[in-house]
């Protein structure tokens, strides 16, 4: 036998992770790097903390107590309200992206628990379509919001989003006035709201739910903005600074709380979470459990 | 008045026959030949030719009417139906957005608030106005102005006309974002009637952040879009010069929003588009917004909300377990 091999923990995923392959190369440092040393650390580059996108099932594994998660409207999918078709018809570029992701849609939802704390959540996954909001994900992420209303428990959503799902027109539009309306409802109920923002978060998902939590959390170097780089150029002749739409540009600015490296997410979201709304110390919540 | 100037690409038939009239008028009045008959012939067919044109636009033409130089801007209607608008300055805390004015004024001779977006005529007037695209501050003041509303209950009418909030470095700076947002959630809760009129262009989150409404209305020929044609051509034909086939796709059109329930009523706009017959356009939409006023007083604040919230809840359709819902 040999005792010097590293023995592997075998961990089960539907679908091959970001980035794919054996190896993948940093973009910070050029430090080549196994893949699974950095899924096996929510990836996350050890060395150069560097963080590569994780999925929407690989971030509520690492979320919540083990075994709590519950999903919720599993099969909410996307429609073809339009009967929109460009080089290919609408429906036929979502079965390429379920294909592709391994995911119905572009939001995961449910309810699970942080160190006890139970939450209702909504995760986006930039796979799908980009993470784009359509009927489909804005009801998802909808019923987050108004499964936390009923149940009376703070409301977490991770977005990861290039913005509105343009082949679903005017109704992509309205889902901006429908989740932030929902959060209305929570917030008049005086129930958390906590917005994580990753890379990426844009358009009209930045523009509705994601800015609109009690705490607006974002992590590292993600890029995180209203109008595309590109636009802002063509539309102003400006050249843009550097690290601009950044999440440290917009911490520096004052437009959201902090940067949360993924690894400590589960503690940070804790600590607010038991101050906004169990109102106990987290060393007694942990207790309990 | 002043003759329509046709100066869209499609109005060609138009621009041509307007054309051959000034030569007859011309002629007639330098030979001192009666050419009264061939006169009217023609101003007939112009007329027959303007309709013809107009009761078959394609969404593209559209776009076309509601971005006309000519076409009356929301001040325009603001003077033309209500009197003694008395214009509030400022988000309290930055800047005065001329793009996004607002103001009391008083409609039928009751008092309401007036939020508006607002392009320039002339050079000058058009970076006065920023070309309608609204900074985060004229978001902040128009949600200051609501909030006043609600505090001494008068209903708020918004009057839609942008092309898009303004992308800028400043804008970003400035949380553009959060501003567009939180106005979507203080317009669906705001305790008092609100109604909006989507007069020209109706460009994506901007529009949307002061179109959060009980009562959405829009023009004949104006339009409503998550993104502009031009740039949906750009990002899904890889051209810009698709942007025809965009619009159409896009089912951006004032007919396909009322069929879908995005808005309520469309106005319809005089023959040849609303800068045909300012007047008469106007009178439209005033009648209009005294119908649905009429409407939203006659509930109570717990059903106005309730509907509001319903209204935008149910927008939107999707697949659950194989069943199409919205």
């Amino acid at each position: 036998m040999h005792f010097d091999k590293p023995t592997y923990k075998v961990r089960k995923t539907a679908k091959k992770e970001i980035p794919k392959g054996l190896y993948t190369k940093d973009p910070l440092t050029g430090e080549i790097l196994f893949n699974k040393e950095i899924e096996d650390n929510q990836m996350v580059v050890p060395r150069s903390g560097h963080h590569f996108p994780i999925s929407a099932r690989a971030r509520i594994d690492s979320l919540f107590d083990e075994g709590t998660f519950v999903e919720s409207d599993a099969d909410v999918k996307s429609g073809d309200p339009l009967k929109f078709v460009d080089s290919q018809p609408y429906p036929e570029r979502l079965k390429r992206y379920e294909k592709d992701s391994g995911l119905p849609e572009a939001v995961i939802c449910g309810t699970g628990k942080i160190y006890g704390i139970k939450v209702s959540v909504a995760v986006m996954d930039f796979r799908f379509c980009g993470g784009a909001m359509g009927a489909a994900a804005g009801e998802k992420i909808t019923r987050a919001i108004e499964m936390a209303l009923t149940k009376k428990k703070p409301c977490i959503i991770f977005s990861a989003s290039g913005g509105a799902r343009m082949q679903e027109g005017i109704f992509s539009l309205m889902q901006m006035a429908k989740t932030s309306a929902a959060l209305g409802r929570l917030a008049e109920a005086k129930l958390p709201f906590i917005s994580v923002l990753t890379h990426p978060t844009m358009g009209g998902v930045t523009a509705s739910f994601a800015t609109l939590g009690d705490v607006i959390i974002a992590e590292p170097a993600a890029l995180i903005g209203f109008a595309g780089a590109r636009v802002i150029k063509d539309t102003t002749k400006q050249s843009l600074p550097a690290g601009f739409q950044t999440a440290e540009f917009l911490l520096k600015h004052g437009l959201i709380d902090q940067i949360v490296p993924r690894l400590e997410m589960r503690e940070r979201l804790r600590d607010i979470l038991a101050a906004l709304h169990t109102k106990k110390a987290p060393a007694l919540v942990a207790a309990k459990n | 008045m002043e003759a329509p100037a046709y100066v869209l690409e499609f109005e060609k038939p138009l621009r041509e026959l307007t054309k051959q009239l000034d030569e007859l008028r011309q002629q007639s009045i330098e030979t001192n030949v009666d050419l009264a008959r061939e006169i009217h012939a023609i101003e007939k067919k112009i007329s027959a030719t303007q309709s013809e044109i107009y009761s078959a636009l394609t969404p593209w033409q559209k776009v076309q009417v509601a971005r006309h130089p000519k076409r009356p801007y929301a001040l325009d209607y603001v003077e033309t139906i209500c009197t003694g608008f008395q214009e509030l300055h400022g988000d309290r805390q930055f800047n005065d957005d001329r793009a996004l004015v607002g103001g009391t004024a008083f409609f039928n001779d009751e008092p309401v608030m007036i939020i508006a977006q607002q392009k320039g005529r002339d050079t000058k007037e058009k970076i006065l106005r920023n070309f309608g695209m609204p900074q985060p501050e004229g978001y902040r003041k128009a949600l200051r102005l609501m909030k006043m509303a609600e505090k001494f209950s008068l209903p708020v009418f918004t009057f839609i006309d942008t092309p898009g909030a303004f992308p800028g470095i400043e804008s970003e700076a400035r949380h553009v974002s959060e501003a567009i947002a939180v106005n979507l959630r203080e317009m669906a809760m705001l305790k008092t009637p609100t109604i909006s009129v989507i007069v020209g262009e109706g460009g994506s989150g901007g529009a949307l952040g002061i179109g959060v409404t009980d009562r959405v209305l829009i023009f004949e020929n104006s339009y409503y879009s998550v993104i502009s044609p031009e740039g949906c051509a750009a990002i899904l034909w890889k051209d810009a010069a698709a942007a025809p086939k965009a619009a159409a796709a896009l089912k951006l059109s004032a007919d396909h929003l009322e069929k879908m329930s995005i808005v309520d009523e469309v106005i319809t706009e005089p023959l040849g588009g609303a800068h045909n017959d300012p007047a008469k356009a106007a009178a439209a939409l005033k009648y209009a917004l005294q119908k649905h006023l009429n409407d939203l007083r006659a509930l109570d604040t717990e059903k106005l909300l309730n509907t509001r919230y319903e209204r935008y809840r149910h927008l939107g359709s999707y697949v659950e377990a194989g069943t199409v819902r919205s």
